[in-house]
């Protein structure tokens, strides 16, 4: 096993593989393995048939795929052992638009029953019938009729046709496996008016939500930068936001900033503030006019956002009050002999110290903040103005029940993460540990 | 005296005031119910007059007398009675005079305890831009531990004493968020007796804990040895693997929803917890392996180079010298996927139509109509929050530490 290859043999330190090294890349593949392959199956391969999904003409009813559905009954009116009866089976193809094909009817005839006449294409072996029917057309009905007469034992059970069931195979085109591709996804949202203020809004929505859950974080860190009784405390307070189920402060907002029977509306006009309720998350604009200039307020997305900066702040808190605690203090001290008041420390020591991990939480929440779902999906459903990317994927594939269209949605969305995310590599800062 | 002192001190007090009155009037409003209408012109008049006294005795050389705190609070209770006309709130005393009472000598106490943190130091001379700074600092951090307390825990407050509320008092006073007592233990948690007897809560529960658990087990199971082997086995595409786990955890979950849908439907997937939890893992590895990974990086590794040598094979080193040292990141891994899970939203509203099967979140969501009254809602809300915020409470330390020993997530 311990062969010796020429770079090993040569002075210097060991290149290539040795066998220890082998058993160890061994172990460590096999070891990871499971975990990629999951992994592979579960993230990378949806990412990929999502660009699948996207070129095909498919409605979230196409999930089901098209089937001959059967229904068996007795017919005739058998009363005593030797009248005469007919099972009949009722066929049906599923789809209004599909054939399908190699159609094959098998059931069990029930015991007591003796076939006397068989339909075409039909045989029977034992008691076991197998009816070819080959390829039927969309739309497809018919009725299978099988004679025979009874006896007493076929008479003495409860619907007998009903032992065994009547199963039908045949082949259809399924359209997600089919070949057939379409551009009409694409053109249709790229067409749509709304999409480019849906892109829009997904950047005002990602870049405010980021600077504000960065902003009020290093806000918070700075709070909690010094020791008092009570930080402990106010540091788990202030992570409760992040750590609570999205459906529970989501849904709170909601109730807190209800027109009707919210508390923040019922506070600020019962002080004056606001003579009529403000549907915080149903009104798309708010007007107002400054220096006689018209401007419009986008309220409905800036609740959002505020919502957005809340509900993450405490993430950049985190990271922003680690990297300061771990400042080395003597800086401060030197800058405090030289009469540095505690602003300039913060702007020329501290702030240049936290610029890295500021620009890593900015970048990431960014990313994250794009991916965001849930938080507007819960907030306003994507109404009133704040339709982001995300929901727009929602919308379009079960809200409209076209899973092509929100595939296509769901392809521009990677499309853009990939751009960031590479950008990401290119910027992020490597000491940070990430 | 230098005015520019004086400024100083004088606006240092008007924030003080009015912050003090607008805080200590919505409290009051939302805890009795009755409608204060703090008046803030008087409160910052009561603390600009505040902060000028205690400055002005501050700036005497001499001391002994009387204090310059009580000075102070002298100075801000009788101008607060007298330029609001002895209606601080905007109440006439009358109404809820306790608690009235209890605002105002809470109004007094903070704003001159806050006087005299922030201008502990402060002069009517003139003072160098350092000291200026200072309370300038001062002033900027009150304000900002108010107003983040505030904003934190105001949503939270709203949320649990709507719970308990009835449907007709939320209707009549939104502004009430009192605890009723009169209607006893059961009429204040009628909402959530209601939640587990006619809306399957309990069940939810369930649901919710076990697949929070089995999803945590199945993560730590896969996670532990690609984390080991990517921490300490050199092979060929470490760096690339390792950075990739990441990538993929940039991948939205809306992006996969589609794809995921579409077959979990032909398997027969989709309706089931089996379906959950074949996708709640895949979503919590990267991330899992991420945290453990930076973790094992960060152990010595001699233990383990003396463990090999004294014969332990590979996966007993793990098993007996790794996997023991690493407890703690072990637990706050664990912590942190089982809140992923419990607080999962997309995947279970897609995913899940029978309620028989519904997690936490897919049944508050199901709450959410015009027919189940507000603090159903927010009891919902109430139980899907409690047992993660005990357990988080519980193991803070371990969640910090994990979070920021290198790793992140959104």
């Amino acid at each position: 096993m311990s062969t010796k290859t020429p770079a090993e043999a040569s002075s210097g330190p060991p290149k290539g593989i040795g066998p220890m090294q082998r058993r160890e890349m061994w172990l460590a593949y096999l070891m990871l393995l499971p975990t990629f392959a999951i992994i592979l199956v579960i993230v990378a391969g949806p990412l990929l048939a999502n660009f699948w999904i996207s070129v095909k003409p498919v409605q979230l009813g196409d999930l089901r795929p098209p089937a001959v559905l059967v229904n068996e009954r007795v017919r005739g009116n058998p009363e005593a052992a030797g009248d005469s009866a007919t099972l009949e089976y009722r066929l049906r193809n599923s789809s209004q638009d599909e054939e399908i094909r190699d159609v094959v009817l098998r059931d069990a005839v029930p015991e007591g029953f003796n076939v006397t006449g068989l339909p075409d294409g039909c045989g029977l072996e034992d008691n076991r019938l197998t009816c070819m029917l080959g390829t039927v057309e969309p739309g497809w009905r018919d009725r299978l009729r099988l004679e025979g007469t009874v006896s007493n034992a076929f008479l003495a059970t409860d619907d007998p046709e009903e032992i065994s069931v009547a199963v039908v195979t045949g082949d259809a085109d399924n359209v997600l496996t089919s070949f057939e591709f379409t551009f009409e996804n694409f053109s249709r949202i790229f067409s749509a008016r709304e999409f480019w203020s849906v892109l829009r809004v997904t950047f005002y929505y990602t870049i405010f939500g980021t600077g504000g859950a960065v902003v009020l974080g290093l806000f918070a860190a700075q709070l909690l930068n010094t020791a008092f009784a009570g930080r402990g405390f106010l540091r788990g307070l202030f992570l409760f936001p992040y750590v609570s189920p999205v459906i529970a402060v989501a849904f709170t907002w909601v109730v807190l900033f209800d027109p009707f029977s919210g508390t923040l509306n019922a506070l600020l006009t019962k002080m004056g503030v606001i003579t009529d309720p403000i549907n915080f998350f149903g009104q798309r604009a708010i007007g107002f006019s400054l220096f006689g200039i018209p401007f419009e307020f986008p309220l409905a997305l800036s609740t959002v956002i505020a919502f957005e900066a809340w509900r993450y702040f405490p993430l950049s808190f985190l990271f922003i009050l680690a990297r300061m605690q771990s400042i080395n203090t003597d800086m401060y001290e030197a800058a405090e002999m030289d009469g540095a008041t505690p602003l300039q420390q913060f702007w020329y020591l501290s702030l240049p110290q936290l610029m890295g991990i500021l620009s890593v939480l900015f970048l990431l929440r960014f990313i994250w903040t794009f991916n965001k779902f849930d938080d507007i999906f819960l907030l306003t459903g994507g109404n009133a103005g704040t339709r982001t990317l995300t929901v727009d994927v929602y919308e379009q594939g079960f809200a409209l029940a076209n899973l092509g269209a929100g595939a296509a949605v769901a392809v521009v969305v990677f499309v853009v993460l990939v751009t960031f995310a590479t950008l990401f590599i290119h910027f992020a800062p490597k000491e940070e540990g990430l | 005296m230098s005015p520019r002192s004086v400024v100083i001190a004088a606006v240092t007090g008007l924030i003080c005031g009015v912050t003090a009155m607008v805080v200590l009037g919505v409290a009051l409003t939302l805890i009795t119910g009755a409608v204060a209408l703090p008046q803030a012109t008087a409160a910052g008049l009561a603390g600009l007059a505040g902060a000028l006294a205690l400055v002005w005795r501050q700036s005497r050389e001499s001391t002994g007398g009387i204090p310059a705190w009580a000075i102070a609070a002298t100075a801000v209770f009788l101008v607060l009675m007298t330029a609001s006309f002895a209606a601080p709130f905007g109440l006439p005393l009358g109404t809820v005079t306790v608690w009235q009472g209890l605002a105002l000598v809470t109004f007094i106490g903070g704003v001159t305890a806050a006087l005299r943190l922030c201008l502990r130091d402060a002069r009517l001379e003139a003072m160098s831009r350092y000291e200026r700074e200072v309370i300038y600092i001062r002033v900027l951090k009150g304000i900002g531990f108010v107003v983040f307390t505030i904003i934190v825990a105001l949503p939270f407050y709203v949320m649990v004493m709507t719970s308990l509320k009835s449907q007709q008092a939320l209707l009549a006073n939104p502004l009430d968020l009192s605890i009723d007592v009169s209607q006893g233990l059961d009429g204040l948690l009628r909402s959530y007796r209601e939640l587990f007897t006619q809306f399957n809560f309990g069940r939810y529960l369930l649901v919710s804990a076990y697949v929070s658990i089995a999803t945590v087990l199945l993560t730590l199971l896969f996670s532990v040895p690609g984390a080991y082997a990517v921490a300490r086995l050199r092979f060929p595409g470490q760096g690339f693997l390792s950075r990739s786990v990441l990538l993929i955890y940039m991948v939205p979950a809306i992006v996969l929803v589609i794809p995921l849908y579409a077959v979990f439907s032909q398997l027969g997937l989709r309706n089931t917890l089996t379906g959950l939890l074949i996708v709640y893992p895949a979503t919590t590895i990267p991330v899992a392996l991420y945290m453990l990974q930076g973790y094992f990086r960060g152990l010595p590794s001699e233990l383990e180079e003396a463990g090999l040598m004294d014969g332990l094979s590979r996966v007993g080193v793990i098993l007996k010298i790794t996997l023991p040292l690493s407890l703690p990141a072990l637990a706050s891994v664990s912590l942190y996927v089982f809140m992923i899970a419990w607080n999962e939203f997309l995947f279970a509203f897609m995913f899940l139509d029978d309620p028989g099967i519904f997690t936490l979140s897919r049944g508050v969501v199901s709450l959410n109509s015009s027919e189940v009254p507000r603090q159903h809602l927010m009891a919902g809300a109430v139980i899907a929050t409690v047992p993660v915020l005990v357990l988080f409470l519980w193991f803070e330390r371990f969640l910090v530490q994990g979070l920021t020993a290198g790793s992140v997530k959104g």
